[in-house]
């Protein structure tokens, strides 16, 4: 029964949180709460030569400031600060030791009665510093890129078919650093439960990955030490790994033996993770008639230091498109900077982007139109692995994105549509992603009075998990979506890995299936018991839980009441747990894909760019809610806007700081920068990977967003700008 | 955020006399700036003195035939004032242009003149500014400079003056009435805020016991031929790369006064006598236009980052004067560039 599945179900945390009920991290409160606030290093690498705290400790109501020198015991192994989404590499440790390895680094916390005393005091904590020389510019350090320890293998040989190729296109595309910028504030409230036991409120995007760091980081038992994070105010990818607030507040309550909560200003977010910046060199080589004959990507990306982050930039022409040649390389550059961090389809929008500007630009030399060049390398198989993929329906997202958009009424020569003062410029890109899926487990508990708990460790970052979990065991359990009560992100759950790569729609949707499952063959059990059971001679296989009863699947007349059931069992509760794991099914490429259509006008004398209209045509399998869904997609355009047109994290590199590092100056689309958005989902039943046939949209909508709005520009300008943001400057040159 | 008294000034002479008997006190009304400044330490103010309930809150007609603007009207209030809506629509398209709708409820119009430069390196204590603390080095200079002055900077200063306001009040011809210890003056808005020379420590010429009680508008108000345009890095809530005031007497087709401002391009809003006297007598054309924009701009130079600047600056010119001749101005609700 679908009667929630596949509906534009409004959100069930809805009310909580316009209502402000709904609470976040540093919200939650206890006795004689503290309040923890972070000093900063400010310098990108160097030793802290010495550090005073004694004019802080003296303000009225600073009960400590915790440093390197005086700090609690802390793991002294990288093993125990290696999350579950941890690159290779050493991890950061905050206040392990003297070492300062970039600026913004956490170097003291001011813990006093109440916060604006701690944020005082702060000020008055005294270090100096022995500078060592850095280097934060990636531009300046490319002599230095070194592959990671395995390169992709790659197919043919595309740099001689490269130089073969009737026509050429080559280019370096920049993509710079930018910021997830969600709109809740880093914090941690670490509530004091006596015993050295901590129930710990973080704002994170997995419980169960800070709980296992925790226990790690401080040698406790699993036990002491419980985390929970009921709503998360967006996170993108900045919450998959813990960050240093929440080491901080907990070093802090188990030192003091008291409760405290520590809040991160917006400033000092930009001390955490960001997308990093790359260099993406793209050629693409091809014969007359459009067919590509080579494909070439080399991206150089910034790491930190102590870490290899690094993620597929490089890799989606080789998959997406047909060519016999094909290379790719992924390189890092070592800096005096903190480690990136995933951000909203990491390596796919900054690779993808670049990759769909470089199929625009050939797609110009061969005079060819952009869909059609697609549609010549169009391959229904992965061609990096060279097999077929469980669904994709991409040609149809092409088709439907470029007819609602009215694409065939493009005239192709750039600057030859006009509004007016403004230049018309129509350009597309297509998006793709990964379909991941991962173990979760699910618990339910189903009462005789007809409501059901459905629980798991897993996080709602904003995307609607609470809603879509609530759906599928609605639909699972035959109830009203009003009698499903859900509980999510507690680490003493059942088992979650963090939210993110788009994998826990499918993930969590499954792992409820499973446990209702469960649920609905012990209800059948006890049905076929009873005395004179219409369900009596039925398999038990062959009953579906629908409006409240246990009934037979083709004829729902034959039913027996769930509440009869339990009654008749003497059951007041039946509970349910079930890990769920998907088949390793090797034998499919699983992705998600996309075709973005994009208008912009251009106010050529002033170099004012205005993104008027956007398609998003979507391949993602089935779409659980179509409301959440599409106002995902919607997000994420909004956001492929701003990384084409707004955002950029600008470093000084002679103090190798950030001089952005706010939301007034680091700029985001605001309302009048954001037009109609016109988002489809493709039909695309996919048998194949899951039982729901649900794939995740977390990612999918802003890859090749930002390629579709640097393409109509040129078409608008004929101007190819290929540093992001298209600032108007650059169009004014 | 630093540890301040708090004083409530009780009338205009009380918080010139709080002002006077501590050199390190400052004024807050809507705190829209200040505060934003205490809680990055870049100001840290020893006493607050709260002058936000003084009955400084009134728009009043002049003897003149001009208006006079109380300092702590809020600016909201004064952009949707009917006598600013109708008579001077170039102060309240102004107003609308900047910062948001929350921001304006609570930002005075006193306020708006006292706010400070949005330059990185001002904010960022943990770098060198001669605004923030003399002598220490400008940043900006061989740093991040694509949005600083293209116009009367100085070695030791490239900032900006953020007001969207201000550059229509400049273009106005507004004056601004202070009160101080020795009795009341009244000097030209335009005259109000200082070039950074090797003092840009120092934003205006208000005096350290002085402050302002009111803002007075002329009774010409080019309620007919005007347009306030921002150009900006997004199509809302950015400070101005350029703006431009622009007002016209028109005569037929001749132009018997021309007024025009740049914003986000100096330490001040930046008039030129002289570009708007070359305007007079002259037809409202594209290329007198141009010409006025050469004068304006004249002495212009950029920075590392900025040279673009200087070219935005003159075709936004010639935009808003075609704009305010045509009596078509910028709309500030709808972001397309008319």
């Amino acid at each position: 029964m679908n009667a929630y599945v596949g509906t534009p179900t409004s959100r069930v945390d809805g009310r909580a949180k316009v209502t402000g009920s709904a609470k976040y991290a540093g919200e939650f409160t206890a006795a004689g709460l503290l309040q923890g606030f972070v000093v900063e290093a400010t310098i990108p690498r160097g030793r802290i030569a010495r550090l005073d705290t004694g004019e802080a400790l003296k303000v009225k109501g600073v009960i400590d400031v915790f440093t390197h020198a005086n700090r609690p015991q802390l793991a002294d192994r990288d093993e125990a600060w290696k999350d579950e989404v941890a690159p290779e590499g050493s991890p950061f440790r905050p206040l392990y030791d003297e070492t300062i390895k970039f600026n913004g680094q956490p170097i003291a916390l001011v813990v006093a009665q109440d916060w604006e005393t701690a944020k005082f005091a702060a000020t008055l904590v005294r270090v100096d510093y022995e500078q060592q020389p850095f280097v934060t510019d990636l531009e300046a350090e490319l002599g230095s890129a070194a592959e990671l320890d395995k390169p992709h293998e790659p197919r043919g040989d595309a740099a001689s078919a490269l130089a073969k190729a009737a026509v050429r296109h080559e280019a370096d595309y920049v993509i710079p650093t930018e910021h997830h910028n969600p709109m809740e504030l880093y914090a941690t409230t670490a509530v004091w439960e006596g015993d050295g036991r901590l129930t710990v409120y973080d704002k994170t995007q997995g419980v169960q990955n800070v709980h296992k760091f925790l226990c790690g980081v401080f040698d406790k038992n699993p036990d002491d030490i419980r985390v929970v994070s009921p709503y998360v105010g967006g996170a993108f990818g900045s919450g998959l790994r813990p960050q240093y607030q929440v080491v901080l507040a907990t070093l802090a309550a188990l030192a003091l033996k008291r409760s405290v909560r520590v809040v991160l200003t917006r400033q000092q977010m930009y001390g955490l993770g960001y997308r990093p910046m790359t260099i993406e060199h793209v050629a693409l080589g091809a014969a007359a008639d459009g067919a590509l004959d080579a494909v070439s990507h080399e991206a150089i990306a910034v790491s930190s230091r102590y870490e290899d982050f690094a993620r597929n930039d490089a890799g989606w022409a080789e998959q997406l498109y047909r060519s016999s040649n094909s290379r790719s390389s992924h390189k890092l550059v070592h800096l005096d900077v903190s480690t990136p961090c995933d951000m909203r389809a990491p390596g796919a929008a900054s690779g993808v982007c670049a990759l769909e500007c470089a199929m625009d630009e050939l797609a110009v030399a061969l005079k060819l139109d952009p869909v059609e060049l697609r549609l010549k390398c169009y391959s229904d198989r992965d061609q990096s692995e060279d097999l077929p993929y469980s669904s994709k329906q991409l040609r149809e997202c092409y088709a439907r994105g470029a007819d609602a958009f009215g694409w065939s009424k493009r005239n192709p020569e750039p600057r030859s549509m006009r509004d007016g003062k403004e230049l018309v410029g129509w350009g597309m890109a297509t998006g793709v992603w990964e379909a991941l899926q991962m173990p979760v487990a699910a618990r339910i508990v189903l009462t005789s009075n007809g409501h059901a708990e459905v629980s798991c460790a897993a996080s709602d970052i904003g995307t609607g998990t609470y809603t879509i979990v609530a759906q599928v065991a609605a639909d699972a359990l035959g109830l009203p979506i009003e009698n499903i009560s859900v509980r999510l992100a507690d680490s003493t759950l059942p088992q979650a890995p963090v939210e993110g790569g788009s994998w826990m729609a499918a993930s969590s949707a499954h792992a409820v299936l499973a446990a209702a499952e469960d649920i609905r063959r012990e209800l059948a059990a006890l049905a076929k018991s009873m005395p004179g059971s219409p369900l009596g001679g039925v398999d038990a296989t062959d009953v579906t839980l629908v409006d409240g009863t246990i009934a037979h699947n083709g004829e729902h007349s034959h039913s027996v009441s769930i509440a009869d059931a339990m009654r008749h069992g003497g059951l007041e509760r039946i509970e349910k747990e079930k890990l769920n794991r998907f088949d390793e099914d090797k034998s499919h490429a699983r992705n998600t894909h996309s075709a973005v259509f994009a208008e912009v006008k251009v106010d050529e004398e002033l170099g004012v760019v205005r993104v008027t209209r956007v398609v998003s045509a979507v391949a993602a399998g089935r779409i659980l809610n179509t409301k959440t869904g599409r106002s995902q997609i919607m997000g994420s355009v909004v956001w492929g806007i701003g990384m084409a047109l707004h955002e950029e994290t600008v470093m000084d590199h002679r103090f190798g700081r950030i001089m952005n590092a706010n939301i007034a100056e680091y700029h985001i689309p605001v309302n009048a920068d954001v037009y109609d958005i016109d988002v489809i989902f493709v039909d695309e039943r996919d048998d194949l990977i899951n039982r729901l046939g649900v794939k995740g949209i977390g990612e999918i909508g802003i890859v090749g967003v930002p390629a579709a709005i640097a393409n109509a520009v040129y078409h608008a300008t004929g101007k190819r700008i290929r540093r992001f943001p298209i600032t108007l400057d650059k169009l004014l040159d | 955020m630093n540890n301040f008294q708090y004083s409530r000034a009780t009338d205009v002479a009380d918080a010139i006399r709080l002002l006077n008997s501590d050199p390190d006190a400052k004024l807050i009304a809507g705190g829209t700036n200040l505060i934003d400044l205490m809680k990055e330490n870049v100001e840290r103010p020893s006493r607050l003195i709260d002058i936000s309930r003084l009955p400084l809150g009134k728009i009043e007609e002049t003897a003149q035939g001009g208006l006079r603007i109380g300092a702590l009207v809020p600016n909201s209030d004064l952009a949707y004032h009917p006598q600013v809506e109708q008579r001077y629509p170039l102060l309240a398209s102004a107003i609308l242009a900047g910062a948001s709708a929350q921001l304006r409820n609570m930002a005075s119009v006193a306020g708006n003149l006292m706010q400070r430069t949005r330059c990185a390196y001002f904010y960022d204590t943990a770098t060198p500014c001669n605004k923030r603390s003399p002598g220490s080095g400008c940043s900006a200079v061989g740093g991040h400079n694509r949005n600083h002055a293209i116009l009367g900077a100085s070695p030791s200063c490239i900032a900006t003056y953020p007001s969207d306001m201000c550059v229509a009040l400049a273009a106005l011809g507004a004056l601004v009435h202070i009160a101080g210890p020795t009795g009341e003056r009244r000097i030209a808005l335009e005259d109000f805020h200082r070039l950074p020379g090797d003092t840009p420590h120092i934003d205006t010429n208000l005096g350290a016991s002085e402050m302002i009680i009111a803002i007075e508008l002329p009774p010409g108000g080019f309620s007919r031929n005007y347009s306030y345009l921002k150009v900006r890095d997004r199509l809302s809530y950015a400070f101005a790369l350029i703006s431009v005031a622009a007002a016209l007497n028109l005569e037929g087709n001749a132009i018997s006064e021309a007024r025009l401002a740049l914003g986000g391009v100096a330490h001040k809003p930046w008039r030129s006598l002289e570009a708007e006297q070359s305007l007079r007598g002259r037809a409202a054309t594209a290329d007198h236009f141009a010409h006025a924009a050469d004068l304006l701009l004249q002495g212009a130079s950029a920075a590392s980052h900025n040279r673009f600047k200087i070219e935005l600056a003159r075709r936004a010119i010639v935009r808003t004067m075609m704009q305010a001749a045509s009596a078509a101005p910028q709309s500030q609700a709808h972001k397309k560039i008319a």
